[in-house]
């Protein structure tokens, strides 16, 4: 790539045709990246070969799908979430949804987030497993769904509500709050069915932080449907069957000590998904609290991208045999 | 505390970390090696049709008489199936060419069983995360389908 190198930043805008050119007089200027990212992004769709992942919209709450055999999903997402008494804050995550199998997929996770007036910090990985249960569909289709969590207490994804999981949790500066580790087990019990087109899941949520503190409970439950549901026969980008919307509800049960919803924090969110061209996938979801330990406004967002045959080029590549 | 745990944090830490990127390099890579041969898959693949209750091997396409039912199912088949069937549906080594008789047989209740099913075991995910007249759309373009390619 032209501009390599330490001054890579820099030198690759050159080449880059922008509106103006006063950039080239203050090189010190930095470009705001949404004017180099959303075109390539808009180039990307452009000159990429049909192909719709069909994500459902769910953030927090999972359906009993499961990544296609041989796919890998490469997914961000963020959150923005207003903190009283604190700073507002933005976290996200970077996730890589891969398909063994029909009936397992495998998740990974980078998370990280931003506090406003504090800092930017790393804040853990996850490793998440689903399995389905049941070979064919049935009135309702469980997925187990078990994944280990190496993350600190500054972690503030929020991709699940859990125990007493409350506002004031993320109060605390980045310093202070990076300092303890946690390392949780977490089991989902994923129950999802379809009907009339409309999906409907709930989540069960059972979370064991080690070594010596109480399971925790919590839930997400939700519920989408397509904006139609026949598809066009001509290739569109703005077809409604290409948007689903929904919503979705999750939140804290207590733990095995006091298990109740005094002291947990909940959200409602409504949820819709657009399924672009080239396997793209762009989500949004407004998130509100609904009591007074909730964070006021969870406002997400996320982008993913699926590469079908991922598997297949990797083990090639290993040479692993056919 | 075990032994274990009192190891200097960032030693566990950094192993911890290396340990997942392992385990989820390696599923990747040799996951989906454990699964059935193309020849395995394709035999399997078309047996399912035959398994199909004969209640739901007896139901009738509702979009059978639809002009567009082809060509939304023909999109539908770009977008979701030819990753494995293939561009033209004649197979690949993911999944068995559908330019066949046994598909060709078939009644369209049993392949929209299979559809929304899926054959799990050999690799096909269900498919009952397209709308139900989506999967009915589909089922009339592998119906338009030529055999013997």
């Amino acid at each position: 790539m032209a501009g390599g190198g330490s001054s890579g930043a820099q030198d690759r805008f050159r080449y880059l045709p922008l509106p103006q050119d006063s950039y080239r007089k203050t090189p010190k200027r930095r470009l705001p990246r949404c004017w180099v990212f959303t075109p390539l992004f808009f180039l990307i769709l452009l000159f990429s070969p049909p192909g719709f992942a069909q994500e459902s919209p769910y953030i927090v709450a999972y359906d009993h799908y499961l990544e296609e055999p041989g796919s890998l999903d490469v997914e961000y997402f963020s959150t923005f979430g207003t903190q009283r008494a604190g700073n507002d804050f933005h976290a996200y995550w970077v996730e890589f949804e891969y398909g063994v199998n029909a009936w397992w997929t495998t998740e990974f996770y980078l998370d990280a987030q931003d506090t406003f007036h504090d800092g930017t910090v790393f804040t853990g990985v996850r490793r998440e497993n689903r399995w389905r249960l049941l070979k064919h569909e049935h009135f309702i289709n469980p997925v187990l769904y078990f994944e280990f969590e190496n993350i600190s207490d500054a972690d503030k994804i929020i991709k699940e509500v859990e125990g007493h999981d409350v506002e004031s949790d993320h109060a605390g500066s980045n310093a202070v709050l990076r300092a303890n580790h946690n390392h949780e087990l977490e089991f989902k019990l994923l129950l999802s069915r379809n009907y009339a087109g409309w999906n409907f899941t709930a989540n069960p949520l059972f979370v064991k932080n080690f070594p010596d503190a109480p399971w925790e409970f919590g839930y997400a439950i939700g519920t989408s449907h397509p904006l139609a549901l026949k598809a066009s026969p001509r290739r569109c980008n703005l077809c409604r069957e290409n948007f689903a919307i929904g919503a979705e509800m999750y939140g804290g049960l207590g733990d095995s000590a006091s298990f109740g919803l005094h002291d947990t924090s909940h959200y409602l969110a409504p949820v819709v998904a657009w399924n672009l061209p080239s396997n793209w996938t762009l989500r949004l979801s407004p998130g509100f609290g609904l009591n007074d330990k909730s964070h006021t406004l969870l406002l997400r967002w996320g982008l993913s991208h699926e590469f079908p045959g991922f598997g297949h080029a990797l083990r090639n590549l290993f040479g692993v045999r056919q | 505390m075990r032994a274990w745990m009192r190891l200097p944090r960032p030693t566990t830490q950094a192993m911890g970390r290396i340990l997942i990127l392992l385990v989820f390099g390696l599923t990747l890579a040799f996951g989906q090696s454990e699964g059935p041969q193309p020849t395995q898959l394709n035999r399997g693949a078309y047996a399912e049709l035959a398994k199909v209750p004969a209640k739901e091997q007896a139901r009738q396409n509702p979009l059978a008489s639809d002009p567009d039912a082809v060509a939304a199912g023909g999109k539908l088949f770009d977008e979701h199936c030819s990753k494995c069937h293939g561009e033209n549906a004649k197979g690949t080594r993911e999944g068995p060419s559908l330019r066949v008789q046994p598909v060709r047989q078939a009644t369209p209740g049993a392949l929209f069983s299979v559809l929304t099913n899926g054959v799990v075991r050999r690799g096909m995910p269900v498919w009952s995360k397209l709308p139900e007249p989506e999967r009915w759309q589909l089922v009339s373009f592998l119906k338009s389908l030529e055999t013997g390619e």
